[in-house]
């Protein structure tokens, strides 16, 4: 087996990989390695080919193509030895030093070592076995993503008529590229009594082409014998049961799943990273690092973000940690818990530094009008923000100020 | 006359609030920044989207190479665009940003590659 040693070994080309790499770099950082499995980087955006990312980040509207660009091209002019065809498949925790097995097309088994790992995995589709439809198991039942890939990089069309369970983003944006594509998808069905997804794509990928949405209903059965034809669809009461009274029944060739991702943790397992159980990612400090000192987790694999720029973003707060961590630097301070309240479904990172300031990410439980975010430690009021709405769909970003010294613990809630 | 919309601009998607006459936008209520305003005056006389799809690329490592129209085209036009777009073939090498094809469907807007890809 070949052996090699870095200062930092970066798990995954997406975004996240990507952003962590460079600020590792640009922290003064060398001998960085970013490995990535697929045959380039760039990670899910090389399929989103729709517009929408970058508008934070670089003022523009950008397709996911071109932001994946920007910053491949970015760490092309870096010393940054990449990685592609190249997956990781275990890591060793030795203390002061990380090892990783890497299995690469071109160079076989190596094994790298580093002293430190930055986790940039992304996530993956729930599928049908994560949700229990009934009925047949024909061909034709596949997830939105696996969907997205065969239409924007392979050019094969999965269907002609298309029904979408879920309505999340990729679930959505691939209703409006099958109908581009001549498809009619006859249906979106949601068990939620609201949209999944972003409601700009609700608009510009459903409403534009009359596509309907059916909140709070579900797929009841799954029919066809080699190939789906037909799925019933009823509505959901409030218990959850489906009103058979009112079933309908759509004839179809392809049912695409878009219920949700779930971070990409299996490798994190390996070596002992604890996980959260509401997002499914790593439990992390303020550093974005892990309970295992010297690994660290930013992007999808961490939390399932909606905003590349905030992918970027985060990465970038990760890899300037992770270089400190390298040098030694990374001083820690008073570290205090950070609680979800009233509403907030999680916060991220679940600890907070005192004497610093921090940024926390949080969803909602629920969609809500007329709220207000709150950030309290005691009776104190760090933060405060008016809501006309929010939604889960949509992460909230709060930049805390220098946190007081005399804080004990963070309350985050909405009321 | 009043209309509540969704600004598309941005995935932030406010909701707007949006009063006005068959020619004029009086007010526009709920838009974060500046371009909800500019959104929704276009949204209500003369909606627009862009465009994104693939077209065929010869000598590439992949076979398909994603577009974008560079600028919005009328809602009505997505079609007319989409017809043409199924037929064009490229070869690589192509550079992001270059344009496929100029003035497509008669639009204005040209279509742009919106991803390198090296000859192989
Ligand atoms: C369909 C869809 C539509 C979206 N639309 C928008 C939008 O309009 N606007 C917006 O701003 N954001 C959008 N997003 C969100 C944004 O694209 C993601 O949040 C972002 O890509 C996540 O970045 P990441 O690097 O964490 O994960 P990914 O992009 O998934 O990258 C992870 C990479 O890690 C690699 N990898 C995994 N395991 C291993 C391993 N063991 N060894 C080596 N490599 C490995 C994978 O191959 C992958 O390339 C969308 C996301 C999806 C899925
Ligand atoms: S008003 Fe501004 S912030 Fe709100 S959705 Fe439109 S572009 Fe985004």
């Amino acid at each position: 087996m070949i052996r090699k040693e870095f200062n930092a070994i970066v798990i995954g080309g997406g975004p996240a990989g990507l952003a962590a790499a460079l600020s590792l770099r640009n922290n003064g950082i060398d001998n960085i390695l970013l490995t990535e499995r697929e045959d380039a980087l760039g990670g899910i955006l090389l399929q989103c080919i729709h517009n929408g990312f970058g508008l934070h980040r670089f003022k523009e509207e950008l397709t996911g193509p071109e932001y994946a660009e920007r910053y491949i091209d970015l760490v092309n002019e870096t010393n940054i030895s990449t990685m592609v065809n190249t997956c990781a498949v275990d890591i060793i925790d030795n203390g002061d030093s990380k090892t990783v097995i890497l299995m690469s097309e071109k160079e076989g088994l190596v094994q790298a070592e580093a002293k430190v790992v930055i986790l940039a995995m992304g996530c993956r589709e729930r599928n049908r076995g994560n949700i229990a439809i009934p009925g047949s198991r024909p061909a034709g039942v596949m997830t939105a993503g696996l969907a997205q890939k065969l239409v924007n990089r392979f050019g094969y069309m999965p269907g002609r008529e298309i029904v979408v369970l879920g309505s999340g983003d990729i679930g959505l944006i691939m209703a409006r590229r099958m109908t581009w594509e001549g498809a009619r998808v006859k249906a979106v069905v949601e068990l939620q009594s609201y949209p999944g997804g972003l409601n700009r794509n609700i608009v510009q990928c459903l409403n534009d082409f009359n596509i309907p949405l059916y909140l709070s209903h579900t797929v009841t059965n799954i029919k066809g014998n080699s190939r789906i034809t037909e799925v019933d669809i009823a509505p959901i009461d409030e218990y959850r049961e489906p009103l058979k009274k009112e079933q309908f029944t759509l004839k179809c060739d392809s049912l695409l799943l878009s219920v949700g991702l779930i971070p990409e943790n299996e490798l994190s397992l390996k070596i002992g990273v604890e996980l959260d159980k509401v997002t499914s990612g790593p439990l992390v400090d303020d550093n974005l690092m892990t309970n295992i000192p010297g690994v660290f987790a930013c992007g999808n694999v961490l939390h399932v973000h909606d905003l590349v720029d905030y992918v970027s973003e985060e990465s970038e707060i990760c890899g300037k940690a992770a270089s400190k961590y390298i040098m030694n630097l990374l001083e820690k301070a008073e570290e205090i818990p950070v609680k979800p309240g009233n509403l907030v479904r999680y916060v991220l990172p679940s600890k907070a530094e005192t004497g610093k300031e921090n940024l926390i990410s949080l969803r909602s439980m629920a969609p809500a009008e007329n709220v207000t975010l709150y950030v309290k430690s005691g009776d104190e009021i760090l933060y405060k923000k008016k809501h006309r709405k929010v939604f889960p769909s949509e992460m909230q970003r709060i930049p805390l100020k220098k946190l007081p010294e005399n804080c004990s613990q963070l309350d985050v809630y909405f009321e | 006359m009043k209309k509540n919309l969704i600004c598309i601009s941005c995935p932030l998607g406010c909701s707007l609030d949006v009063i006005y006459e068959p020619n004029k936008i009086i007010s526009v209520d709920g838009a974060t920044c500046k371009r909800g305003k500019a959104y929704a005056e276009k949204e209500i006389f003369n909606p627009e989207r862009v465009v994104t799809s693939t077209v065929k690329i010869k000598g590439a490592s992949i076979d398909l190479l994603p577009v974008k129209t560079d600028t919005t085209v009328g809602k009505c036009l997505m079609k007319k665009v989409m017809e043409e777009v199924f037929r064009i073939e490229v070869k690589a090498p192509v550079k992001v940003g270059e344009v496929i094809c100029k003035n497509i469907a008669g639009t204005g807007a040209n279509l742009v590659a919106t991803r390198s890809l090296e000859a192989n």
